[in-house]
């Protein structure tokens, strides 16, 4: 067991989170809470495996996979934005609905068998670097690297930007960014659909990176979820999302891993001669989401900052906001 | 032409205006729109099965007969609502406080898996009378649920924990902590199970009367039924007619109005994730005792927590209604395990979903045909 094997495979399991949060906090951010992750992570790695066997082309996979999500997430939009539905409930159902639609469209892709993943390579001066050129640059899938250039640009975008200026006026005062000019209902149609485009990426790292295949379900095992909870962590930041995002990564491939070898640290390996432990590894991700959680929800509470204050309130104009 | 041109004008003269509703409406009216909408999701489903590859109106007619068809497969679709029901019940008490528990399946695992615990660890011999066996194997399910609700209750009342996450994330906890059992302690001859339960550990069920009634013969439809009736009618007496209930709605109507009249959110907000917990665990253990007979992951973690949040919004958090709007997804589930290809059944009930929220919006605002003349 290599630590810096498993912290490499971190990074790559990492970034489907680090996809899926960031595309949930920019959403967010607008003041539109989607719930949906998991499902329209589910639609994009089913619509990225399906659309790489029938044209050989994994390029043409992801940008269906994020295409199809993010015209998904419009059903979202449009439920909570124009009808001013609860958007949890809504979110709920997309979950449901993507869930469904995934395993009915993907029926049998299971038995595919393989297909062309997206490239990957080391960089040439970088991966020289020791430790973190091996864990950063070595092997990994362009998406891996796609995901290092996302967040400094997206923090820049949100914090440095006149649209990113915008979007966070609309998530946090939408009376007054309407009073300005800005068109907030177009602004939150615009930006759920990014991050529906943004789950679907994540989907498709998953069945197109990371772990190859699909496998209904389990393909995403609840990492929609664990991303919303990244998202409070995180608190509503591009680059603390990278953080929690590369962490669960390593965590997750840690308890795949440790079960392995008959040693550990010199010690007989407990994990190896007590197989049945493992079920308590798996419960881990979600155990420190939980606890992630907690942390996240108590620095909030004590800094008095926190969600985006129209977060979950429907834009109605002419009536007194917030 | 000129009738023509003069009809034009006239139509043109005239505009949809969408308003709020200022009044209630209708007694009729609401049910009437979920109806409609769950009409309107059936279509839009059999739209998508076809563009699946699949026959809608074959499979809607063979979930209709597979479910309804004769008093044997009716036996059977109560078999299936009655965790559906239970789960539904422990929704509808959480969101009418707008707690968003979707925990549910991990509270009902849970449920499942204490009373298993009476049954597996023998604290109660197996010739035990079913008099103590089953109120044991009860209070055990229900203690199992609501420890489980209690955690995202607590964390939510102390920290202002996101409860949909934590209650979520719960579900995946239980899902593996049941795994471990079953394979490491109580497995049977190395399967993933448990040994059956002894006789005394079972739900009465209606084949268990065949001798006296012959028409009973192979009729599944187990005591469960009656607790969730039972259930349904006290929940509906706690959340309309107590002065505990008035408090629950105050806080999910308006919660700044409950804190200026003196309600304990904190303390409510445990005390209904407890409650709405214990609900779901009771319906693990009427799972495991009335139909399972032994703890074992598939049946039980089937999605019956994530069936019972649709349940409850579609019968618009009404105790009562929920117990007729479970049968249906009963049914719903009974026939979709043979349909093929084999999402169906969850995709269905996405797209329900989906059309009920939509229609929400029918009830807050209607539409009037003005004339423009009028508007301005």
């Amino acid at each position: 067991m290599d630590l810096i094997v498993i912290l490499q495979a971190g990074v790559a399991t990492g970034t489907v989170l680090l996809f899926a949060t960031i595309g949930e906090i920019l959403a967010e951010r607008s003041g539109v809470m989607n719930l949906g992750v998991e499902g329209m992570m589910l639609i994009g790695a089913m619509s990225a495996f399906s659309t790489t066997i029938a044209t050989g082309n994994p390029w043409l996979g992801v940008l269906v996979a994020m295409l199809f999500a993010g015209l998904i997430s419009q059903i979202h939009a449009f439920i909570t934005i124009t009808l001013q539905a609860d958007q949890v409930v809504s979110g709920l159902a997309l979950t449901f609905l993507g869930t469904g639609i995934s395993l009915v469209l993907g029926e049998g892709l299971s038995k595919a068998g393989t297909v062309s993943l997206m490239p990957a390579f080391s960089i040439p001066v970088l991966s020289q670097i020791p430790i973190l050129g091996p864990i950063f640059f070595t092997r990994h899938s362009i998406l891996v690297y796609f995901g290092y250039l996302l967040i400094p640009l997206s923090w820049y975008y949100i914090n440095r930007t006149r649209p990113g200026m915008h979007l966070r006026a609309v998530g946090e005062y939408p009376a007054a960014a309407d009073a300005l000019g800005i068109n907030v209902f177009r602004m939150r149609y615009l930006y759920v659909f990014v991050g529906g485009m943004m789950a679907g990426l994540a989907g498709a790292t998953i069945s197109l990176a990371v772990s190859p295949g699909w496998f209904s379900e389990l393909t995403t095992a609840g990492q929609g979820w664990i991303a919303i909870g990244l998202v409070i962590f995180a608190q509503w930041d591009p680059v603390r999302a990278a953080v929690g995002s590369y962490a669960f990564g390593a965590l997750r491939r840690l308890i795949l891993d440790i079960q392995g070898p008959t040693t550990l640290f010199g010690i007989a390996n407990p994990f190896y001669y007590n197989p049945y432990w493992g079920f308590f590894l798996q419960m881990l991700p979600y155990a420190f989401t939980v606890i992630v959680l907690v942390i996240g929800s108590r620095e909030a509470m004590r800094k008095r900052i926190g969600a985006p204050a129209a977060l979950g309130v429907p834009y109605i104009r002419g009536e007194r906001g917030l | 032409m000129a009738e023509k041109t003069k009809f034009f004008t006239r139509l043109k003269s005239y505009r949809i205006r969408i308003e709020p509703r200022l009044s209630e409406p209708p007694a009729w009216y609401p049910p009437l729109v979920s109806l409609s909408a769950l009409i309107f999701a059936l279509i839009l489903g059999g739209i998508l099965i076809k563009l699946a590859g699949g026959d809608p109106i074959r499979s809607y007619t063979h979930i209709a007969k597979a479910s309804f068809g004769n008093i044997g497969v009716i036996s059977d679709t109560i078999v299936k609502a009655t965790p559906i029901l239970m789960t539904a019940l422990a929704c509808s008490v959480a969101f009418r406080m707008k707690l968003w528990n979707i925990g549910a399946e991990g509270q009902f695992i849970m449920g499942a898996f204490g009373a298993s615990a009476v049954v597996l660890t023998k604290v109660l011999a197996p010739e035990t009378s079913r008099w103590i066996f089953i109120p044991a194997m009860m209070l055990a399910g229900m203690a199992g649920g609501a420890i489980w609700g209690f955690i995202p209750g607590y964390l939510k009342a102390k920290f202002n924990v996101n409860e949909i996450i934590s209650s979520l994330m719960l579900n995946y906890i239980a899902v593996a902590w049941v795994n471990f059992w079953i394979f490491a302690v109580w497995t049977e001859a190395g399967f993933q199970m448990s040994p059956k339960f002894p006789l005394n550990a079972w739900l009465p069920r209606l084949t268990d009367y065949a001798q006296h009634i012959p028409a009973l013969r192979g009729l599944t439809t187990h005591m469960g039924l009656l607790f969730g009736i039972l259930a349904a009618i006290i929940l509906w007496l706690i959340v309309f007619r107590s002065c505990w209930g008035y408090e629950i709605r105050l806080i999910g109507d308006n919660p700044q109005a409950a804190r200026y009249a003196g309600v304990n959110i904190s303390k409510n907000t445990v005390l209904v994730m407890m409650l709405s917990g214990a609900l779901a665990g009771l319906g693990g253990m009427s799972e495991v005792s009335g139909m399972v007979h032994r703890l074992q992951t598939a049946p039980i973690a089937a999605g019956y927590g994530f069936t019972g949040i649709i349940v409850a919004w579609l019968s618009k958090l009404n105790p009562l209604v929920i117990i007729f709007v479970s049968i249906l997804f009963g049914a719903l589930i009974l026939a979709g395990r043979e349909i093929q290809p084999s999402g169906v059944p969850k995709m269905i009930q996405g797209i329900i979903l989906v059309c009920l929220i939509a229609s929400d919006f029918l009830l807050r605002y209607r539409f009037r045909i003005v004339s423009t003349a009028e508007e301005e």
